[in-house]
């Protein structure tokens, strides 16, 4: 908050424009990614005209926004994105969508015609609050000046309390060259928005008492528990520790727990390992903290974890009770919620049963010795899981700090199960929405945030040309984003499907005429290579991770490897194909499971 | 309210939610702030989410704290129902939520206006029944007559039935609108 004293003066009047930008200021805003056109030209202006917010010129729309999640997700800040009217904020929409369902904070300043225009099909019209609504938290028409500030600090409340999310605000361009008031944000609560974040004491006690009791307990953590901040992830890692259960997280929670920690089953769900999938189908008390029973995680509702009693904490109450029927609900932040168990489960005298808890990791263990992450690396092909292998293994020797994001596909699943994250925040993905286009722009706004990390997306061929334009964001901001491309020539996810479940027909999933991404890289001022031995993968890695600038290193991998562990849509946990051998196990698919995406 | 008739979203078919026990009507009564989009945002969402809209109606009900009150009624399993007054309950201009069915006993009342057109016997038969109903006459020409009538929804059914077949021209009705009875009441108003 600014205690300069000029804003302790009562109103100061401003342009619209300015209004805008000394809220943003105030909320602690240092970056905008943005685009500019005829609507928010007022606010281009008075970004000219200032130093304090620095602004990051995408090179489409979607990518505006992808980059602010990114630079949200790894600071724990809120990204903000500037467009314009009509097409500027219609191309923000996929990026809107995907930060709702990913629960990530993030502000969208749109543009609009004028206000005596609006409804008139004025030249780059669009309905933008009304096309939004369904793709954000909240959104906003700023139609009075008057409450222009108090909205921008309004929509920073709502986008970051609670379940985070996106927000738009329309803002009619009369609005931006109008003058009108400043105020600062306001002390009071809000009328109609006060989420619970501490949990009720109660429940917290019942979750215990059933932990205490239990002889096969497993916790499973999602992006809540990112979301709520890095203590929360300190405080799972020391609940985890002090009752000695099993941990497993999904694809959003990678990182809130340490991967290297001996209590951690890897992901589960979908492409989860076989230990994570089979604990949470034999559990007999599960304990879920931010994550919201996706259907990537349970597969077939009636048969998830059938024999379990379930405790669940989110900050959402939509989230609890929604597919899954749970014994004790918990409403709060992942954080106060964890803090809340860790010093009951303390305070409390009733003894754990220990003898049942090492019963149960012998159990686990056995899981854990058919090492279903296993490929073998037997010819000069380059197995994509290795490659990330490698990646992984050659990042943590330089001991660098890592963020990985990644696009959409095969290659994600892989980075999700071979790259090992300690922290949270290091690993931007996107989960519920799979926005193929996703990794590129979302790297841009992690280097944005920490210059001198060391930035890799993890990309297909083809999902890294749904936004390959921001290649020239990358060379403006010399941005050393390194994208490491799994180059299996084709849409690798869908061809997995197509060969498992629509007898091999790959119709329309061959990755035809692609570019030649080194020439690629150096049209756009990066440097390009290419891979396509194994023995020549490490050198290919270090050379990529020795380039100071963005780098597209094209890895040429197995194409037709597919990725397992995987439960079919429609099955059960305990319905996992294991493997390429088994995959005659695929005939349990019933047409039920086939209508699943 | 002819907003969304569409039942459960076809995925849902195989174990229809109409079969499961569990399965009831719901009166919903929404406070929220006084906003442009407020209808579209709770419409939408329900459309969205693929929940049934029986009936919905909306009107500012304290001007002065920019408050209107909207009451939904609809239908489905118990956690469909809960799950509606949670997603209700996130939409940021949403003050408070409450089902009045569950809650306890409430007045669910609804208003209409019903046109019927004819003479002779079918006149003289349809004022008499407006009389039992207590339907009012709020317009009338030698051949034809408007009745509005309060009351709850199966009563309205029954009269537009009785109607039906002595000139029975138009039918307008609002939806219900509901409110506990006792002491009890909707918290901020
Ligand atoms: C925008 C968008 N369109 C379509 C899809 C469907 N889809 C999911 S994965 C995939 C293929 C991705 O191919 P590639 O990037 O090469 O990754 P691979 O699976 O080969 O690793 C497609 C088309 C999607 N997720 N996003
Ligand atoms: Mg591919």
């Amino acid at each position: 908050m600014s205690t300069n004293a000029q804003t302790k003066t009562e109103a100061r009047t401003m342009t619209g424009a300015e209004i805008v930008l000394q809220a943003l200021k105030d909320n602690g805003v240092e970056v905008i990614f943005g685009y500019p056109g005829g609507a928010v030209l007022p606010l281009y202006d008075a970004i000219f005209q200032q130093n304090a917010i620095r602004h990051i010129l995408v090179r489409h729309e979607q990518a505006a926004v992808h980059a602010a999640e990114g630079y949200a997700r790894s600071t724990g800040k809120v990204g903000v994105v500037l467009v314009t009217s009509g097409p500027g904020a219609t191309n923000a929409v996929t990026g809107l969508v995907d930060a709702l369902m990913d629960s990530i904070p993030v502000i969208c300043l749109t543009g609009q015609v004028p206000t005596h225009l609006i409804g008139n099909d004025a030249f780059q019209e669009a309905d933008t609050t009304g096309i939004t609504r369904p793709a954000t938290k909240h959104n906003y028409l700023v139609k009075d000046i008057t409450k222009l500030a108090g909205t921008v600090h309004e929509a920073f409340y709502v986008a970051k309390s609670g379940r985070p999310g996106p927000v738009v605000i329309d803002l009619p361009k009369d609005i931006l060259i109008g003058k009108g008031p400043y105020t600062e944000a306001p002390q009071t609560e809000h009328r109609s928005y006060r989420p619970q974040t501490e949990p009720d004491p109660a429940q917290i006690k019942a979750a215990v008492a059933l932990l205490k009791g239990a002889k096969r307990p497993v916790l499973y953590s999602g992006g809540g528990v990112i979301n709520a901040g890095p203590e929360a992830s300190r405080l799972l890692t020391e609940f985890v520790r002090a009752t000695g259960m099993p941990c497993t997280n999904t694809l959003m929670g990678l990182g809130a727990f340490p991967a290297s920690d001996p209590h951690f089953l890897g992901m589960l769900g979908m492409h989860g390992t076989y230990e994570a999938n089979l604990a949470m189908h034999g559990c007999d008390v599960m304990l879920n903290i931010g994550a919201r029973f996706d259907d990537r995680v349970t597969g077939r509702l009636n048969a998830f974890s059938p024999n379990s009693k379930k405790i669940h904490a989110d900050i959402d109450p939509s989230s609890i009770n929604k597919n899954v029927k749970v014994d004790v609900s918990i409403v709060g932040d992942a954080g106060a919620v964890l803090r809340a168990l860790l010093e009951c489960w303390q305070a409390d005298a009733q003894p754990q049963d220990r003898t049942a808890l090492a019963e149960w990791w012998r159990q686990i263990d056995a899981w854990r010795a058919t090492n279903c992450l296993q490929y073998r690396q037997a010819s000069s092909i380059i197995k994509p899981q290795h490659a990330v292998k490698r990646l992984y293994e050659i990042t943590r020797e330089m001991g660098r700090d890592t963020f990985i994001t990644t696009e959409v596909g095969q290659h994600q699943m892989w980075a999700a199960q071979y790259f090992g994250f300690e922290k949270p925040n290091r690993w931007m993905t996107s989960g519920g929405l799979g926005t193929m286009g996703y990794g590129l722009p979302a790297a841009m706004g992690v280097q944005i945030a920490h210059p001198d990390a060391l930035v890799i997306d993890i990309a297909g061929e083809a999902s890294i040309l749904m936004n390959i334009q921001e290649m020239g964001t990358l060379a403006q901001y010399r941005l050393p984003v390194k994208i490491f491309i799994l180059n299996n020539e084709y849409m690798g996810m869908v061809r997995q499907w197509q060969e498992l479940l629509h007898g091999s027909r790959y119709s329309e999933s061959y990755s035809a005429a692609l570019p030649d991404f080194v020439k690629l890289a150096e049209s756009f001022h990066a440097r390009g290579l290419r891979v396509t031995r194994a023995e020549d993968l490490d050198a290919g890695i270090r050379e990529m991770l020795a380039i100071p600038g963005p780098v597209i290193a094209d890895i040429a991998v197995a194409k037709d490897e597919n990725c397992f562990p995987m439960i079919p849509s429609g099955a059960a946990h305990n319905e996992m194909i294991l493997g390429a051998g088994q995959s005659g196990g695929v005939a349990g698919v019933t047409d039920e499971g086939k209508v699943l995406v | 309210m002819g907003v969304d008739q569409r039942r459960h979203p076809p995925s849902r078919l195989k174990n229809d939610p109409m079969s499961d026990p569990s399965y009831r009507n719901a009166t919903i009564a929404v406070l929220v702030e006084n906003e442009a989009g407020i209808l579209a945002r709770v419409v939408g969402l329900f459309s969205g989410r693929g929940y049934n809209i029986e009936s919905l109606t909306v009107a500012p009900v304290d001007e002065a704290r920019r408050l209107s009150r909207i009451t939904i009624v609809t239908s489905g399993t118990d956690m469909v129902i809960e799950q509606i007054k949670a997603q209700l309950d996130r939409l940021v201009p949403v003050h408070k939520v409450s089902d009045l069915t569950l809650e306890g006993p409430h007045l669910a009342r609804e208003l209409m206006l019903i046109k019927v057109v004819g003479k002779g016997e079918n006149r003289m038969e349809a004022l008499r029944l407006a009389d039992a109903f207590r339907a009012r006459v709020v317009d009338a020409t030698t051949e034809s007559l408007v009745f509005e009538m309060t009351g709850a929804g199966d009563k309205l059914d029954a009269f537009i039935e009785l109607m039906r077949p002595i000139g029975l021209a138009e039918v307008t009705r609002t939806g219900v609108v509901a409110i506990a009875r006792g002491p009890r009441s909707l918290s901020g108003i």
